[in-house]
């Protein structure tokens, strides 16, 4: 049986990539986040995954106002890096997983999850810039992954409380899988910021180190703050946090053990977050 | 009955809700078509003629053509299509967000390298009217 053994939390800046494709990641302003991301990158050797679903969302990229899905899952088997104005990132393409995505989408959609299917999608910097704070430059992805998107672009946003039992569903979805894959959840986005208006520019850490706490600790608790505290406390854009919770909830009830933890400000406009936590059986 | 809306008491926010949504649509369809390079070559050999193509009201089409970035999202725009705009002119995500706050770029870069901007005073929008 397939099984989810670990996830991963990550922010996924754009000027994160753009540091990396230009070759900046050595200059001051940006040797802090790359550090933070080492341990990382040799995690991602020790204890390969088979298949990765990783939870982002798109940046008026692939989605534009004519279609607004919620939640979407991509079970094509390939995946090109998007040109969001400034070119394609020069980064692999993405492989995907088709077998194990129809499977998820069949048992998450039987759940009561209503998933929009998608056959054919570019991935923006929601989804490759994870995968290079991760991986590094590689020619190509270590294995494939699935990408699931979720709508915090367009209000309402799904709910936290949504997020984290879409996640349990996913977990369920994954455990009826027969071949034996060692399947990564990875959340992306957040942390604190916001990229508009004249309040721009806005970061918390105080909400940002207690959002860390309280996804280790008691998610299910989280998962009941409403939109609007996210909002004020951690900005506009700070909504995204809720993706965090579709992989918290795909993660064993049983205390996870707490791999990796960091944090730093600023990636541009943005606090960046991030966390490794392994199922501990 | 209305539907309760209580991100409008943030200060210096516009929340890109379906309303907001509904306003902006064609603005924003604008934006998205500046992903093709074709398309920002016409855009930047004639603004207006380029914008006269496309169901906008005037002053959304004035609010693009002055870089007025809070005009456009008080007109329905949303940041992640309006960025399409900045990327057109080669300004990069800091450069756009900070344009909107009334700081220099300098200064902007330098609020964020200190920290970024704090909770403090800037949750609701009675702490704002006050200043």
């Amino acid at each position: 049986m397939a099984r989810i053994t670990a996830s991963v939390y990550t922010s996924h800046v754009p000027a994160i990539g753009a540091a990396l494709d230009l070759g900046k990641s050595h200059e001051p302003y940006w040797q802090p986040v790359f550090n933070g991301y080492d341990f990382s990158k040799q995690w991602m050797k020790d204890n390969p995954p088979d298949v990765v679903f990783l939870v982002f969302n798109d940046h008026a990229t692939a989605f534009s106002l004519e279609m607004i899905p919620t939640f979407a899952i991509g079970t094509a088997a390939r995946f090109q890096p998007a040109d969001e104005g400034w070119g394609p990132r020069p980064v692999p393409p993405v492989i995907g997983h088709p077998e194990l995505a129809a499977h998820i989408a069949q048992s998450v959609i039987q759940d009561d999850f209503d998933l929009t299917i998608v056959n054919k999608m570019d991935v923006d910097h929601g989804l490759t810039v994870p995968l290079s704070l991760m991986c590094g430059q590689p020619q190509a992805w270590p294995c494939p992954v699935i990408p699931f998107a979720v709508n915090v672009v367009q209000y309402p946003v799904p709910s936290g409380r949504r997020c984290f039992n879409l996640g349990r569903a996913i977990r369920k979805a994954v455990a009826s899988y027969d071949e034996p894959l060692n399947v990564h959840i990875w959340g992306t986005g957040g942390m604190s910021h916001q990229l508009q208006g004249p309040r721009a520019g806005l970061i918390n850490k105080a909400f940002d180190n207690a959002f860390l706490d309280r996804l280790i600790a008691d998610p299910a608790d989280l998962a009941q703050m409403p939109h609007i505290d996210y909002v004020r406390e951690a900005g506009s854009e700070g909504i995204e946090l809720v993706m965090w919770l579709i992989a918290r909830g795909a993660m064993d009830d049983a205390p996870p053990r707490v791999r990796h933890r960091f944090y730093h400000v600023p990636a541009s406009n943005t606090a960046v977050g991030h966390l490794i936590l392994e199922n501990a059986s | 009955m209305a539907l309760e809306k209580p991100y409008l008491d943030v200060p210096g926010t516009t929340i890109f809700d379906a309303e907001q949504s509904r306003k902006g649509y064609w603005l924003n369809q604008f934006c998205m078509s500046l992903m093709k390079p074709e398309n920002r070559a016409r855009f930047k050999a004639d603004e207006k003629a380029y914008l006269d193509e496309w169901a906008m009201t005037e002053a959304q089409k004035q609010a693009v053509m002055s870089r007025d970035l809070n005009r456009c999202i008080a007109l329905g725009g949303n940041i992640y299509f309006l960025a399409k705009i900045g990327a057109t002119d080669g300004k990069s995500f800091q450069q756009m967000a900070g344009s909107m706050t009334g700081l220099s770029e300098e200064a902007y870069r330098d609020m964020m390298i200190a920290g970024g901007r704090s909770p403090e005073g800037n949750r609701y929008t009675h702490e704002w009217e006050r200043k």
